[in-house]
């Protein structure tokens, strides 16, 4: 009861804060920060998600392409495929190497060529073979066996999984940017707010403080209001997030080739997202608390 | 009288003494050492930025339980040596010690509590408008963390006290200026201040309210407070026979000298 007691609620006002200009600014200002802000989390959120995904499915897997040679004196695919797998299965650390069928192959080429053109007969489609690794494999030796089987490549996914990691460590980074942007862009707006409250209400507050107010007892009044103020807003910026998700997600999920990853967030993410108004709550009470403080410092 | 001086009053007294908040200060703050004076100025000089002192050399002590009134010319500086009595300014020079306190060696945390034992009728009455008659008298009640019920109990006491008891929730814009002179002093008195100051509080009423105004100090300090009052009211001031602080030309001067209140 007491921690709630020392809440900055109050029923009533001794400064008329709701009446100032600057009270439908900081309205309007928190909801665009918390919406812009739970959008660059929820971006963040998703690319980390999918990348985290991609990383698990792909870390220590490897991938062996079998292409089709034209010319005279080539092999057929399904001799070479043949060697290939032998050469797979013979190696140490590779628990199993199994040969796509051409349906799984045209189902992943797809999103880019489309259900007709991904089935396409006359498309020279190589034949993959999907190797599950049970330990660590020697890559390097490995391909220096598979060279002497014509038209096969190896692919250990570490080019591309560097690649990966590190586009989604710079979109978490630029989130984190952004978040801290619109956090600082937040602060200077209750800063403004409050001081400009403070300038209106001058006289109230200087009598306030004659008549004995701590400076606490007057820093309450704004930090309630400021915290209404925040609450208001930040319920208004998530909710017209949360309706972008829907719709983002509800577009990628209706795109015929599914090209882009799954954008729905979950449980936990959402969660994460409903923070976010609650933080920059938070911060603005803070911030309240400090600019009132620092002001009311300057009297007698 | 208790060991804050506080008497027993008539009882026209006893129904404002009713009407008034229960001390409810921090003990020991009304110990012997610290009642030996309510107000005690030594050489004080103000100026206000780099221009001329406006007041020179002033030196004097309170007792408690004194009345006195504040009279000078316009310009003479009654309202700035207010203004350092409550604490809205800090002397240029000299000492200024507040209930047996000197202020220039108080921590800033300190001076709300010593505020709050100091009641203020200023001059333009300073009544919140967006506040209703009895949230102004409120204000020094929330301040001190009473409890709601208490604050509605003795506001509406007090303000009855008054004879404002049918303009508990009126605005200031809508009462008369006596009207916002009476709530001004309700506000002033209802946490039973130990010393009331008072910036020309019959300023702007006629002489049949400025004498109930005066009559309301009088209970006051018949319930143990310090009252001064800065005033230019010639008859007020003979009908009252309490000493006189005189300031002219920035310096203060005696007149009707009481040895009872005198250091």
């Amino acid at each position: 009861m007491a921690a709630l007691s020392a809440l900055p609620f109050r029923k009533r006002f001794d400064l008329p804060l709701a009446k100032d200009p600057t009270a439908r600014f900081l309205l309007l200002i928190t909801a665009v920060m918390v919406y812009l802000a739970a959008l660059a989390l929820a971006g963040a959120l998703v690319v980390s998600d999918m990348a985290r995904r991609w990383d698990s499915g792909l870390a220590g897997g490897l991938t062996v392409q079998v292409v089709p040679l034209s010319g005279p004196g080539a092999a057929p695919v399904a001799e070479r495929l043949e060697k290939t797998l032998a050469i797979l299965r013979g190696t140490p650390g590779i628990r199993s190497a199994a040969a796509l069928s051409q349906e799984q192959v045209a189902h992943l080429l797809e999103p880019w060529l489309g259900h007709e053109g991904a089935k396409d007969p006359m498309l020279p489609v190589p034949t993959l073979v999907d190797v599950v690794a049970s330990g660590p494999v020697d890559v390097t030796a490995l391909q220096g066996r598979l060279s002497a089987v014509p038209g096969v490549t190896l692919d250990d996914h570490a080019a591309w999984l560097a690649d990966l990691r590190a586009f989604a460590g710079s979109v978490e980074l630029a989130a984190a940017g952004i978040v801290l942007l619109v956090g600082a862009a937040a602060v200077a707006s209750v800063v403004f707010a409050v001081r400009a409250g403070l300038a209106i209400h001058r006289n109230v507050v200087e009598l306030l403080h004659l008549m004995g107010a701590p400076d606490r007892y007057v820093s309450r009044q704004f930090e309630a209001h400021v915290l209404g103020l925040c609450l208001r807003g930040g319920a208004c910026g998530l909710g017209l997030a949360a309706l972008t998700l829907f719709a983002v997600a509800r577009a990628a999920g209706s795109l015929r080739a599914s090209l882009l990853p799954d954008a729905s967030l979950t449980v936990g993410q959402w969660a994460a997202l409903a923070l976010v108004p609650l933080i920059a709550c938070a911060l603005a009470v803070l911030t309240a608390r400090w600019t009132v403080m620092r002001t009311l410092e300057t009297m007698p | 009288m208790d060991s804050c001086g506080m008497k027993q009053g008539s009882p026209l007294g006893a129904a404002l003494d009713a009407a008034l908040r229960p001390l409810h200060r921090a003990p020991g703050r009304c110990s012997t050492a610290r009642c030996a004076h309510v107000i005690r100025f030594e050489n004080v000089g103000l100026r206000y930025g780099t221009g001329p002192e406006v007041l020179r050399d002033i030196s004097f002590t309170l007792m408690p339980g004194s009345f006195h009134f504040l009279t000078g010319a316009s310009g003479a500086g009654k309202s700035s040596l207010l203004k350092l009595m409550y604490l809205a300014h800090r002397p240029s020079r000299g000492l200024i010690s507040v209930f047996g306190q000197d202020i220039a060696r108080l921590k800033r945390e300190d001076l709300p509590e010593l505020r709050r034992q100091i009641g203020v009728v200023f001059q333009d009455f300073a009544l919140l408008d967006h506040l209703s008659a009895l949230d102004n008298v409120a204000l020094p009640l929330r301040m001190a963390g009473a409890g709601e019920n208490e604050v509605v109990e003795h506001c509406t006491e007090l303000l009855k006290w008054v004879g404002l008891g049918n303009h508990l929730d009126a605005r200031p814009s809508i009462l008369s200026g006596g009207q916002q002179q009476r709530v001004a002093i309700a506000r002033a008195v209802i946490n039973r201040p130990r010393l009331l100051l008072a910036d020309e509080p019959t300023g702007n009423v006629d002489d049949g309210i400025g004498m109930r105004l005066l009559y309301l100090f009088e209970e006051m300090h018949k319930l143990g407070a310090t009252v001064v009052i800065a005033t230019h009211n010639e008859t007020l001031i003979r009908r009252f026979e309490h000493p006189r602080l005189h300031l002219e030309n920035g310096r203060l001067h005696v007149l009707h000298q009481s040895a009872s209140s005198w250091a």
